[in-house]
């Protein structure tokens, strides 16, 4: 099991390393120790390996990630998981703005609170996050499952296209075009396998949660017009 | 982009390592502001005397002045930091040596003035301003420190911050503010001189126009929520403490650790890395439009 410290080896070439693996490699599991908030660790992964980063990540963690697993032991700056293809990525305590930006598939599971803008303009990623999130969160947000246990800041889900908002606690404000919406055996179903994936099987119980969606109002596609694009 | 710092000691005993920590943190911003750095430090007061920090062009002009102040200014105690010095003067002959600063030695900027405060900044990577300025060895209770990437104004000592927003008060700013032409000609208006083309200058101009008129700092920075039309963090430096303030968007970062020993900020968590017992600190993120303060 490679195991690298940051403090003495440059970050540059773990990402390189970790970028060099074959899909079928051996070394399937890295220990990474004092990131001490450094940029962009991890990110770029295409193979299914596993990271464990043992501290404070700054900026990008995992972004890109495709099929690998990070986990963070620790707090994680802005963008982590941005655009996100699939894979899972973990992070123990809290995340700044932007946690899985434009994310395209796989997981994210917040331990702590994520801040503004969790989830912008989601793609098809799942987030889970156990704590709160800030303003601005699943802004533009087209498609994929947000999961907040805690409490979502202004504005949620402002322009949201198809995405799927599950909020738990008190939601502050709804951005435009978002609105609160009916939780059918569909939705408690979908978000029952969000949280049986990210590790909450049986745990949390999908009634506890309201959803929240768009009201398509806003964005105007009309399905008669689909044959027209 | 730029970066800022801040760190406010609370434990006495850590007081002799603070310009050694926050010389490591502006180190670490110099990723996010290359171009030019500015510190303030809060170092010990004496009872019945100010201390101004006072810029020439060069060292070598500076020390010439000192000397001229010396002359002029017996009991003045005259401390020189390369292009910067710092002069202690007993109140009573602050309006003499101001006064005679503009007449005799009109080249020299008064950068800032107080009990406690020292004001430094230059052009350069942040690790060398620290360093001809000799911060590694300032002690004192809390630091604020700012390093510049320019985007509004040239790359200058003047455009580099932070920026004396009144006696033993300074700001620096991460940002840009989109308003502060119309800011600039408001503020001439009401009198307030504002020497730079610079955004930061003119939300220093404007703090000190609503202190002016009789607000606190903490309600002054409440109302720039209203007038200032940008994106920014700023964190203001008082006599005993800093504040922070993150605009309501809070895209611009700041993140906070608190111990035992100390409050710090950084723009980056990496900032806050390198403090002693950071792996047992609080660690946060200041909410937008809100305003903070850690004062003693």
């Amino acid at each position: 099991m490679p195991e690298i410290d940051l403090g003495t080896t440059p970050l540059r070439e773990l990402n390189a390393a970790l970028h060099r693996l074959s899909p079928d490699t051996n070394e399937s599991h890295w220990i990474v120790d004092h990131p001490e908030g450094r940029h962009a660790i991890a990110a770029g992964l295409a193979v299914p390996i596993t990271v464990e980063i043992n501290g404070p990540v700054g900026y990008y963690c995992a972004g890109m990630n495709k099929l690998a697993t990070v986990l963070i032991h620790g707090s994680a700056g802005v963008g982590v998981a941005e655009n996100m293809m699939s894979g899972f990525v973990h992070v123990t305590g809290d995340a700044s703005q932007s946690a899985g930006a434009t994310g395209r598939g796989g997981l994210l599971r917040i331990d702590g609170n994520a801040s503004s803008r969790c989830g912008i303009s989601m793609k098809g990623i799942d987030i889970v996050v156990k704590g709160s999130v800030g303003h601005m969160s699943a802004f533009m947000a087209q498609a994929g499952n947000l999961v907040v246990f805690g409490d979502a800041g202004e504005a949620l889900g402002d322009s949201i296209y198809e995405a799927r908002l599950f909020v738990r606690g008190k939601v502050k404000g709804l951005g435009a075009d978002c609105i609160e919406k009916e939780m059918r055996d569909e939705h408690k179903q979908a978000l029952h396998n969000v949280l049986e994936r990210a590790g909450f099987d049986g745990q949390i119980d999908p009634d506890e949660f309201k959803r929240y969606g768009s009201a398509r109002k806003l964005y105007n596609f009309k399905v008669d017009n689909a044959g027209a694009y | 982009m730029c970066g800022i710092v801040g760190l406010f000691i609370k434990d006495p005993a850590l007081e002799p390592e603070l310009g050694k920590l926050t010389a490591a943190m502006l180190a670490t911003m110099s990723d996010r502001g290359p171009d030019s750095a500015g510190f303030a430090v809060y170092g010990k007061g004496q009872k019945g005397h100010s201390k101004l920090t006072l810029r020439s062009k060069s060292a070598a002009a500076m020390k010439e002045t000192a000397k001229r102040i010396g002359r002029e200014f017996g009991k003045a105690e005259i401390t020189l930091h390369d292009t910067h010095a710092v002069v202690s003067i007993d109140d009573k002959s602050l309006p003499r040596l101001t006064s005679w600063i503009a007449k005799e030695s009109p080249e020299t900027e008064l950068v800032g003035s107080g009990k406690r405060m020292a004001l430094f900044k230059e052009v350069g990577r942040p690790e060398s301003v620290t360093e001809r300025f000799g911060l590694e060895t300032m002690s004192g209770t809390h630091a604020i420190g700012h390093t510049r990437m320019a985007t509004e104004s040239a790359v200058t000592t003047d455009g580099a911050h932070p920026y004396s927003t009144g006696s033993d008060q300074c700001l620096v700013h991460n940002g840009s503010l989109s308003n502060h032409n119309n800011l600039r000609r408001v503020l001439a208006r009401e009198g307030l001189k504002i020497e730079t083309e610079n955004d930061t200058e003119v939300a220093a101009g404007y703090l000190t126009w609503r202190m002016r008129e009789g607000k606190s700092l903490g309600d002054a920075l409440k109302v720039s929520l209203d007038d200032l039309d940008g994106f920014y963090t700023f964190v203001v430096g008082t006599e005993n403490g800093f504040g922070v303030l993150r605009d309501g968007i809070a895209c611009k970062p700041a993140v906070m650790a608190e111990t035992d020993q100390y409050v710090a900020f950084g723009s980056e968590y990496r900032v806050l890395a390198g403090l002693p017992g950071i792996e047992k600190a609080r660690i946060w993120e200041p909410e937008p439009a809100t305003v903070y303060f850690w004062e003693r």
